[in-house]
């Protein structure tokens, strides 16, 4: 069975781009779960500072869930800092775009879907939006 | 002065042996109240969390009579502090550990929104246009003449220009409200769209102060005797309005209002445009 990914939620501090409820539901859902998690209070803040903590965050051979916006820019925020995420153990759920209900869900469903961009392409939105 | 490069403070909400679980509401009210202060809270349960590295840890737990555990790490790298939150209400443990990071070497949060451009390098071609575009020094090259963001404070908030140089909609902000600055996907019409490019001679140089020296003159006619400081400016942020709008930038006034002079501008300009040659040469080389 595949290792149960790690969680890593950004709270998205210093601005008001995730919206309050879908923060709060992925918060509560993980509270409730019971589930071990690691929260930060704005991963933009912490790259701006090049906080070593990012490191940490980003190491591990187990795969992890990032809960923050999207994943071009999770990705790089890490990357600007030394600290690359791995593409095949990364999923951002991107709560900007979620629901409050699938963000919740996405968070806490034990199977990883990853997402990270891979290259530079031009990616075809072809009437769907890829998050 | 540069965004200093610390850590965050890292708590741990235990409630393993030795302590008091929480109720769910307690928790996250808890860490809540942590996290809009700043701080990065890892709460234990099952399954794994990220690593321990050479930072401090601060751990909070109900402690069974209030008796905080001895410990720390054997190797001597990381320091753990210990702290009670027996009786405390999620107001009363932010104080508690605000007092703790003042003691500490950890980041103090807060003072300042964190807005600065993001590189996307699987789509950056080092072409240097965002080196040459900014005025306030915060893009420069690494030793490999790679461009990198350096100065992120220097960063006006809320201004995207730079995002808009790039051929290559490779700049992002996070905190922006749409995409692809934002960080969302790039579509062939975002490339393609006009109001990508802007030439920084448009945007922050000729025309700009053309414009007011135009207005200034024809104002000057009309009200040469009642002219005084504040009709000057009303002048300057009228034209920059209008310039704003019609290039359809959402570049905050404040931002455009806060420009140095034309030939402030001109000589920023020239020095931004000579470490991008200076690093398109090397890369030559
Ligand atoms: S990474 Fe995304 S969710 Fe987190 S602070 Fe930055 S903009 Fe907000
Ligand atoms: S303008 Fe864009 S492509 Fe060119 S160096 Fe800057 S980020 Fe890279």
């Amino acid at each position: 069975m595949p290792a149960k990914p790690r969680i890593l939620f950004c709270h998205c501090n210093y601005a008001r781009v995730v919206p309050d409820e879908v923060k709060s539901s992925v918060l509560e859902g993980l509270c409730k779960s019971g589930q071990a998690f690691d929260a930060v209070a704005d991963l933009c803040e912490m790259a701006a500072r090049r906080d070593p903590a990012l490191k940490r965050l980003a190491a591990g051979e187990s795969p992890v869930k990032i809960a923050a916006c999207y994943p071009r820019a999770v990705k790089w925020l890490f990357g600007g800092c030394q600290a690359p995420l791995n593409a095949e153990h990364t999923e951002v759920v991107n709560m900007r775009e979620l629901n409050a209900e699938d963000a919740t869900n996405t968070v806490l469903n034990k199977t990883l879907t990853p997402n990270l961009p891979a290259d530079g392409s031009v990616a075809k939105v072809e009437g769907e939006k890829k998050i | 002065m540069a965004i200093a490069e610390e850590t965050t403070l890292r708590i741990i909400l235990y409630e393993g042996e030795g302590a008091e679980k929480l109720a769910t509401n307690e928790r996250s009210s808890t860490l809540l109240a942590l996290l809009e202060k700043g701080y990065a809270v890892t709460c234990a349960g099952e399954g794994k969390v990220s690593q321990a590295d050479e930072s401090s840890l601060l751990v909070l737990g109900r402690f069974n009579n209030g008796k905080v555990p001895d410990a720390e790490d054997v190797n001597g790298l990381v320091s753990i502090r210990f702290k009670d939150i027996n009786g405390h209400n999620p107001e009363e443990i932010t104080q508690l550990v605000e007092e703790e990071r003042e003691n500490s070497k950890a980041a103090k949060h807060g003072d300042w929104k964190p807005w600065f451009p993001v590189i996307d390098y699987d789509r950056c071609t080092n072409c240097m246009q965002c080196l040459s575009f900014c005025l306030f020094d915060v893009y420069g090259t690494d030793d490999k003449q790679e461009i990198q963001v350096q100065n992120n404070d220097n960063c006006k908030t809320n201004c995207p220009a730079c995002s808009r140089v790039c051929p290559e909609a490779a700049i992002m902000f996070p905190k922006y409200k749409s995409g692809p600055i934002n960080g969302d996907v790039v579509s062939d019409g975002d490339l393609n769209r006009e109001k990508m490019k802007i030439d920084i001679s448009a945007l922050l140089g000729g025309d700009v102060y053309q414009m007011l020296r135009d207005r200034s003159q024809r104002s000057r006619s009309r009200f040469s005797k009642e002219r005084d400081s504040d009709k000057a400016l009303g002048e300057r942020t009228k034209c920059l309005t209008k310039l704003a709008a019609e290039a359809d930038i959402d570049i905050p006034l404040e931002v455009l209002q806060s420009l140095p002079s034309a030939d402030e501008i001109a000589k920023k300009a020239e020095a931004a445009n000579a470490k991008a040659e200076a690093a398109l040469n090397a890369q030559k080389n």
